[in-house]
């Protein structure tokens, strides 16, 4: 396995309980960026993650465009925007929205693999719908690594459920065993492991 | 990752990079510059829907197909946008922005990407509210001809009317939204009196140079989809196209801090993004 540069993480209906497991879970030593789509309303503003960071050691950000992408920061995509990844830096757009989601987990995935190739990791969590399924297919098929929740233990299980028949992936994992599984591929990668 | 697949992406790339290259040197429109992961989205959408199997097929049709390349156009243009979209930003601009509007006898705005005309149908009627429409001309201008005729004809969808009034009212509307519009069918459209100082015309933010002096500027969400050297290109159009003192609004998660202009401006309002000219 690729050591990690960049996680993106899905989630739609049951992605705010996901996110306190997942956030807290995570070590404040992680050195990879982590980038979230979630499903959300049109809404501005910052309440969103000013809620999450309660339970996150990491800082928790809404980035800008253009702005870097620094490994150490959660990253949660803006209300009403897709957000996409370039080498190095995001992107933002306001083209139409894809499965009724405007972030859309597809599009931020599907420009995960391809400016991060073998060193994506891709997740997907809860959801209520097949909004990330052909994402995931991307990361893999650029030989990046795809986790899902597992779908029985997961609040809504159709978003893991498409997720797996779109794709082989390389880790089903009860939700609570995902934070600790994605601090040890970004501890080995800062090791040298593979 | 296997070598073939390697090389089939960087294949892609390549293609792209021609299919860009080919529409500035034939027709002359620049997208050279444009955000390279989402203009590859769009393309990768426009293949789908010409049924083109590569990017070198897709070039093809555009480049001998008038009717695709207008597709093709309308589909980089096109701004998925919404009437008072972030309602905040239009309220910001009642308090902080009119106050200096009023000062100015005759006031010229320019709204940049208009894309289908929403936002100024929005700015339209704000300014109609703030007795300030009669003494104020708004030249919306975009790239594509297509999304022009829609916002020329300010027809929009009924559907679309629940959101925007609600986005009205948290923007500070002060009447009924309804009676700007009049409901045919499954659409609305907006009363001839919002139009009466507007401009539509055709303009590319890319190649053409500035062609008036304004004491507004709207260019929201517009330069996300442009790379950081296209954006400081954009930014000194505006800032030569801007009077002294006068007012820049951006998009949401749009800023000055990743470009050259940022010391030419003083923050009006940091959260709504609106700046003002002071040197």
């Amino acid at each position: 396995m690729s050591s990690p540069q960049l996680i993106v993480v899905g989630t739609s209906a049951g992605g705010l309980a996901a996110m306190q497991v997942l956030l807290p879970g995570l070590s404040e030593m992680f050195n990879c960026p982590i980038v979230i789509a979630q499903h959300r309303g049109k809404e501005q503003g910052s309440g969103l993650s000013q809620f999450l960071q309660k339970s996150c050691r990491l800082p928790i950000v809404e980035p800008e465009d253009k702005a870097p992408i620094e490994a150490g920061r959660v990253y949660l995509a803006p209300g009403d925007y897709h957000l996409l990844v370039e080498k190095g830096h995001f992107a933002l757009s306001t083209d139409a929205p894809v499965w009724y989601a405007r972030p859309s987990i597809n599009v931020l995935f599907e420009s995960a693999a391809d400016a991060y190739a073998e060193t994506a990791v891709g997740v997907i969590l809860s959801g209520a719908n097949g909004d990330g399924a052909r994402g995931l297919a991307a990361i893999k098929a650029r030989g990046g690594t795809a986790i899902v929740e597992e779908p029985a233990t997961a609040a809504y299980r159709a978003m893991p459920e498409a997720a797996l028949q779109a794709t082989t992936v390389d880790r089903v994992l009860p939700l609570a065993e995902i934070p600790s599984f994605l601090n040890m591929l970004c501890q080995s990668s800062e090791r040298g492991v593979r | 990752m296997s070598a073939v697949q390697v090389e089939v992406e960087q294949l892609v790339d390549i293609e792209i990079q021609l299919l860009l290259e080919g529409m500035f040197r034939y027709y002359g429109f620049d997208f050279r510059n444009y955000a390279p992961a989402s203009i590859k989205r769009r393309i990768h959408e426009s293949m789908r829907e010409e049924g083109s199997e590569t990017v070198s097929a897709f070039q093809d049709k555009v480049l001998h197909d008038a009717a695709c390349l207008e597709r093709f156009l309308n589909r980089l243009s096109v701004n998925v946008t919404a009437m008072f979209r972030d309602p905040s930003f239009y309220l910001t601009f009642r308090t902080k922005v009119v106050p200096l509007l009023r000062t100015y006898p005759f006031v010229r705005i320019w709204h940049a990407g208009c894309s289908t005309g929403e936002e100024v149908y929005s700015m339209a009627i704000l300014l109609l509210e703030e007795g300030l429409y009669e003494r104020c001309r708004i030249y919306a201008t975009d790239i594509s001809a297509e999304v022009l005729r829609t916002a020329k004809e300010g027809i929009f969808p009924l559907a679309s009317m629940q959101e925007y009034t609600a986005n009205y009212l948290h923007a500070g509307g002060r009447h009924s939204f309804s009676d700007y519009y009049t409901a045919h069918y499954d659409n609305v459209i907006f009363d001839t009196a919002l139009k009466r100082n507007l401009i539509f015309s055709e303009h590319n933010l890319v190649t053409d140079s500035s062609f008036n002096e304004f004491h507004v500027i709207l260019c929201r969400n517009v330069m996300i989809y442009f790379n950081k050297a296209l954006q400081a290109r954009v930014h000194s159009l505006i800032y030569e196209s801007l009077t002294m003192f006068g007012v820049l609004g951006l998009g949401n998660k749009e800023s000055l801090k990743f470009t050259p202009r940022e010391e030419s401006y003083d923050e009006l309002d940091p959260r709504d993004r609106l700046y003002r000219k002071v040197r």
